[in-house]
Order: C-alpha cells, then sequence, then structure tokens
C-alpha cells in the first residue's frame, strides 16, 4: 500500500513533536526512519498507525485519507517496542487474536484461523512453539511471534517501532538479516523506527532521517550517507571531524592552508565547516591539497588504528585506516603529517558547541516524550 | 530463506523448580544477625501474633460453643440473627457488584486516560479510607434523614432511605468503594495502555479489547479486590450503625446484631453470631493467601494492605 504523509503537526502540550513532516512511501518499500531521542521518529510512526491523532496534516494510504480514522480501521500491522504480547494466551492464540475478533460475517471458521496461525509461526520460524506462553520464550522469539501476530491481519502497513531495541547484540545482527529476507518474502510496505544508523542503513531500502520534529533528508541508504543533506545528517550518520574552511568559487581551503582542493561544482564565497569522516582522512606528500596535522596518539581498536591529532589551527581530529594500510607507517605518535579529504561536505559555517557536536535532544522535551524515544 | 542459527531458536533457559515456588530465600552473612537475636525476634514476633490475633479469635469460638452446640445452633437459626444474615448477604451481595463496577472504572479511567483533575479523582477514591466510618453513616443520615437535605421529598415519594435498606447499602458501597479501585490503579498504571494499543491494532474493538485483554490481566487483582471488599461489607460496623437503625429483624446486619446481642447480655448467642464473621475473615485470609501464592507476581503491585 501506497502510503503519504502530508504536513502533520503535532505537539505534546508545548512540545512540538512533529513540525510539518511530508513524506511518500511506495508500496512495497522497506523504510526507515532514523534520528535521535526526541526527533519525532515514533510520534511520526504512532502517527501513520493512529496511535496519536495529529493536529494537522493528512496520513493517506492509496487513495483513502486517514488521518481521522482510529486504529482498528487502518489494518496497519504494529509491533511494539516490547511486543506487547498478551501473555495470558499461548503463541498460537496471539497470532489468532486478529482473525479472531473480526466481526462474524468476515471472520474465517475456527479450523482455518488456527491453520494461517500456524502457517504464520511457520513463517516466522516458530513451527511447534504454538503451545508455549509468551513467557515461556526468548526475547528474539517473542519479537517473532508480534511480528506474526500483526502480520495475521494481513495489514497494509507494517509498523515496527525500534524493532530490536529490546535484543542483545548478536540476536539483533541475526534477526536484522532474517526480516530483510522476510520482507522481501512477504512483499508488505514496512517502517521501522530506530536510532542505530547501522541498523538502517543496513535493513531499509530507504532512510527518512529526521531532527527535532522535522525530516532532514531522505534518501537510499548511499545518498543519506555519501551525500547529506545537512550538517545533522552527516554527523548523525557516522563520526565526524569539523574543520573550519573557506571557499571561493571551485576551491576549497581547508584549515587556513593556502593550497586549495578544487572541486567540481562551484560553491558561493565565504567561510564553511569542512565535514570529514574519520575513515576518509589520508596520508598525502606536503604541499598537496590538503592540511596539516600533528599525530598525538594512536589506537589499535580490532581491525582499525584510530589517531588523534590536533590541526594547524588547533582543531582535534580524529583519523581511522585499516591496521594494514601503508598510511599506519607515517601514522605515529607527533608526527607531521599532511592528510587529504577522499570525500567531504561542505556547509555554510554555523554557531555551533565547540566540540563540534549537534544537541540530539530538545533540552526542553518532556520527560516522558523523551523516555519514548529512547531505546 | 536462511535459517536462524543463534540462541533465539532455542529454547529459554529453564528455571530450577524452587523458583516458581517464590523467591529463594538466600543467607546472606552480611545481612544475617546473630542466632540468639534471630530466634528472640521470631519469639517476639509470634507471641504478639499470638496473644493479640490467635487467643481472641479461639475464645470467639470457645465462648461461642460454652452452652453447647445446641445453643450455638440455636443461636445462629433464631429469626432475628436469620434476618441479620440475610440482610448481611443481601448488602454484600450488593455492594460488591456496584463496586466492582464503580472500581474498574475509575481504575480505568485513572491509568488509561490523561484527565484534567486526575489527581483529585485518586485523592477523592482514597476518601472513604480517611474518613471515620461515622462520619460516613452520618453524611447519609444528613442527606436522607427525616430533617436532611432530600428525605423529606423522598418521603413523600414513599421511597425510605435512611433507617432502611437503601441506607445500609448506600453507606457499604462508601465505606468500601476503595478497595478494589486501590487494587487495580497499581496494577493497570504498571500494565499501561500497550497490550490495549495493540489488540485495537489488530481490529479488536473496545468491548472486544476489554474483555479479552484487560480483564484477564486484571483478573487476579480484581479478585483480590472483590475479596476484601466482600469481606468489608460484610463486617462494616460504624457507618451501618449510625444509619440502620438498629432495628431488629429488619435493619440488623450482623456485626450490629451482635453488638445488640452482647448488650442485652446474650453473650453466647452474640459470639455465635461473632463466630461466623471471624469464620468469614478466616476464609477471607485463606483465599488472599492462597492468590498471593499462586499469583504473587500480578499481585506485586499493589501490595499496600
Amino acid at each position: 500500500m501506497e502510503i503519504k504523509v502530508r504536513g502533520i503537526h503535532k505537539a505534546f502540550g508545548s512540545f512540538p513533536a512533529l513540525g510539518g513532516v511530508d513524506l511518500d512511501i511506495a508500496s512495497g518499500e522497506l523504510v526507515a526512519l532514523l534520528g535521535p531521542s526526541g526527533s519525532g521518529k515514533t510520534t511520526l510512526l504512532r502517527v501513520i498507525a493512529g496511535l496519536e491523532f495529529p493536529d494537522r496534516g493528512a496520513i493517506v494510504f492509496g487513495e483513502e485519507d486517514m488521518a481521522g480514522r482510529p486504529i482498528r480501521e487502518r489494518r496497519v500491522g504494529f509491533v511494539f517496542q516490547h511486543y506487547a504480547l498478551f501473555k495470558h494466551m499461548t503463541v498460537l492464540d496471539n497470532v489468532a487474536f486478529g482473525l479472531r475478533v473480526r466481526e462474524r460475517r468476515e471472520r474465517p471458521p475456527e479450523a482455518l484461523i488456527r491453520e494461517r496461525a500456524r502457517e504464520l509461526l511457520e513463517l516466522v520460524q516458530l513451527g511447534g512453539l504454538d503451545q508455549r506462553y509468551p513467557a515461556q520464550l526468548s526475547g528474539g522469539q517473542r519479537q517473532r511471534v508480534a511480528l506474526a501476530r500483526a502480520l495475521a491481519i494481513e495489514p497494509r502497513v507494517l509498523l515496527l517501532d525500534e524493532p530490536f531495541g529490546a535484543l542483545d547484540a548478536k540476536v539483533r545482527k541475526d534477526l536484522r538479516r532474517w526480516l530483510r529476507q522476510l520482507h522481501d518474502k512477504t512483499g508488505v510496505t514496512t517502517i521501522f523506527v530506530t536510532h542505530d544508523q547501522e541498523e538502517a542503513l543496513e535493513l531499509a531500502d530507504r532512510v527518512v532521517v529526521m531532527n527535532r520534529g522535522r525530516i532532514e533528508q531522505v534518501g537510499t541508504t548511499d545518498e543519506v550517507y555519501e551525500q547529506p543533506a545537512t550538517p545533522f545528517v552527516f554527523d548523525f550518520l557516522g563520526n565526524t571531524n569539523v574543520l573550519p574552511g573557506e571557499v571561493r568559487g571551485r576551491e576549497v581551503y581547508v584549515d587556513g592552508q593556502d593550497t586549495p582542493i578544487v572541486t567540481a561544482s562551484l560553491h558561493g564565497s565565504g567561510p564553511v565547516d569542512v565535514y570529514v569522516r574519520p575513515g576518509d582522512l589520508r596520508v598525502t606528500e606536503p604541499g598537496a591539497p590538503g592540511f596539516d596535522a600533528v599525530i598525538r596518539s594512536t589506537q589499535r581498536t580490532g581491525p582499525i588504528l584510530r589517531c588523534e591529532a590536533v590541526t594547524a589551527s588547533g582543531q582535534a581530529i580524529e583519523i581511522e585506516v585499516p591496521h594494514l594500510h601503508y598510511d599506519t607507517q607515517t601514522l605515529r605518535p607527533q608526527q607531521h603529517v599532511r592528510l587529504r579529504l577522499n570525500q567531504f561536505s561542505v556547509f555554510p559555517r554555523q554557531t555551533r558547541n565547540r566540540d563540534g557536536t549537534l544537541p540530539d535532544v530538545v533540552p526542553n522535551a518532556p520527560a516522558e516524550y523523551r523516555a519514548r524515544g529512547r531505546a | 530463506m536462511s535459517t536462524i542459527t543463534d540462541a533465539t531458536l532455542q529454547d529459554p533457559p529453564r528455571l530450577p523448580p524452587e523458583f516458581k515456588q517464590g523467591p529463594l530465600m538466600r543467607r546472606n552473612a552480611a545481612v544475617t544477625e546473630a542466632p540468639w537475636v534471630r530466634w528472640t525476634l521470631t519469639a517476639v514476633a509470634l507471641l504478639f501474633l499470638l496473644g493479640f490475633l490467635f487467643l481472641p479469635l479461639i475464645a470467639v469460638f470457645v465462648e461461642a460453643l460454652r452452652n453447647g452446640v445446641s445453643a450455638y445452633f440455636a443461636a445462629l437459626v433464631e429469626p432475628d440473627a436469620l434476618a441479620a444474615i440475610r440482610l448481611t448477604l443481601l448488602t454484600a451481595a450488593i455492594t460488591v457488584p456496584l463496586n466492582l463496577v464503580f472500581g474498574v472504572a475509575a481504575a480505568w479511567a485513572i491509568t488509561k486516560f490523561e484527565f484534567r483533575g486526575k489527581s483529585l479523582l485518586i485523592s477523592l477514591i482514597d476518601l472513604p479510607f480517611s474518613v471515620s466510618p461515622v462520619v460516613a453513616g452520618l453524611i447519609y443520615i444528613l442527606i436522607f434523614g427525616a430533617q436532611g437535605w432530600a428525605g423529606p421529598w423522598l418521603m413523600e415519594h414513599g421511597i425510605k432511605v435512611a433507617f432502611a435498606v437503601p441506607g445500609i447499602v448506600l453507606a457499604t458501597i462508601f465505606v468500601t468503594f476503595p478497595f478494589i479501585a486501590r487494587e487495580l490503579i497499581p496494577l493497570m498504571h504498571e500494565q499501561g495502555t500497550e497490550y490495549e494499543q495493540a489488540a485495537l491494532s489488530l481490529g479488536a474493538s473496545g468491548w472486544q479489547t476489554f474483555w479479552r485483554v484487560t480483564v484477564p490481566n486484571i483478573r487476579w487483582g480484581l479478585l483480590y479486590g472483590v475479596l476484601l471488599c466482600n469481606a468489608r461489607a460484610m463486617g462494616e460496623f460504624g457507618a451501618v450503625s449510625v444509619i440502620s437503625g438498629h432495628i431488629r429483624g429488619q435493619t440488623n446486619t450482623m456485626p450490629l446484631h451482635v453488638e445488640i446481642l452482647y448488650n442485652e447480655y446474650q453473650f453466647s448467642a452474640a459470639f455465635a453470631v461473632a463466630s461466623l464473621l471471624a469464620l468469614l475473615a478466616l476464609v477471607t485470609l485463606g483465599l488472599k493467601a492462597y492468590l498471593e501464592w499462586r499469583h504473587g507476581d500480578e499481585l506485586v503491585a499493589t501490595r499496600r494492605h
């Protein structure tokens, strides 16, 4: 089912959770809503589901505006962060619930309901556990029961709130891959909320990056990672170095150096912030386009050598090199190096915190709202 | 589709059977006192229980049977006593279901919705606990009595509330109202609204959600509340005493009947009726203990009484 979100505004008291959100989701797509706590991603999901009603705006499923309709009329499969399995029912009864509560003339016969529920449990690889109670299952199993229960009503859209938030790292990774395969098999339009950029990038067809109740960027995983539209997106999707710079036409001068990097596109003139990931910095010969730095310390973490360095203007930066890379020969404490930027983004300079991070939680968000956004 | 090879497909670890019986009592050297301290404390507690709870209870039964078993039963089947028993049962039969509905409705409203004046409502629910039952009885006299606000009008229409059964029921409802609501509020608060939201998202109606999801989630807490409410409804003395008028055979409940008999120096009859109330208390206690033992985890949020 194709979903259109149009001009959604939603406030909790005086806190604006969503400030005008527009989003198009194609039928059969797997979309991630990614953002920090308080960014409005969960609220957007709940508005699409019908668990919250927007103050303004439209939610269109296909051709139908759903914004004023309650959740039970929307036929959405919602998987809660903590699954909300009915603990007094067996796994089978949980999955069958959505079919059993239908009105008599739409309700399939009991034998068919049980068969359908067993099929779904088979699909989520829980065949044989149908007489267990939720308390007798592991976290990952509960998650999949919740998924089967949501799929039982043949939802127009599947909505998952932090689907892996309550699981440990190993289970999380396996389930992530498995969910991707399940989606490819069932083809149900799926939207999930996460604050983990790795999860979003690995699982989703498209990523919606949200911040402070607005969408910062919508794009494929490559687009948001390679061409971040805003400093926030760049910062949120990975480790970031921010260097002072200046642009003149096609030339970018980094950190007050006089050898510019010549770029393909034309910029306006003026001071900028140059955003570069630690892994996109490489050692180059003196005088080449780039900037100078002095290595302060190095540390090997797994397959990566991580260096802390200081630029000529005193800016602390981080460099990451695979430990087999030849740069590791040069990257020693106290070394003076010239660094080139393999890939970077420039944004007009903004006033910001000294440490180069963007505040990720809106400070005046009410406590319960912050709690809801948390893992 | 590949299969999941991690631990999620395996059974969760099974707990050793002693865990199912309740929390394990572990001896921890750091918080364990010397044996003589433990024994002394235990002995003091037991002696206290023996002296203040167990002995009086025994005394009730001993006194009741002092003049023999036949006298005991004679006191119970005496018409006034039977009328009192009937009235007590009737009052409980009306009060408990009504408070069940009110209690669930109040707890539902308080825990599932946000509205203005919620904390005021919570305080009001506690009011019957903090007001002396005598005052509760007086309130109803003030409203429904012959000189009260609504009394004369009701009299004209032939409805008698004060010094009649409706007054007794009203006073009992007032006094026992908090038991069920108080039991449910913490429980339902802890459960939140996610289960209901899940049921609604699956297409259930509000009514289906209530019966199939909410009620099963709160059933043991509810039963516990009903038990306490019933015990109090049958045993209530103060409020009922004020509003009933003590008319023998008509507006006398069991506790009132016990008092009347006692004041008339019919000790063994008084204790015979009292023994019934004591028996009720024991049954309630037994059921309560059973519920706590069987469903302690679901009741733990409400451990207030």
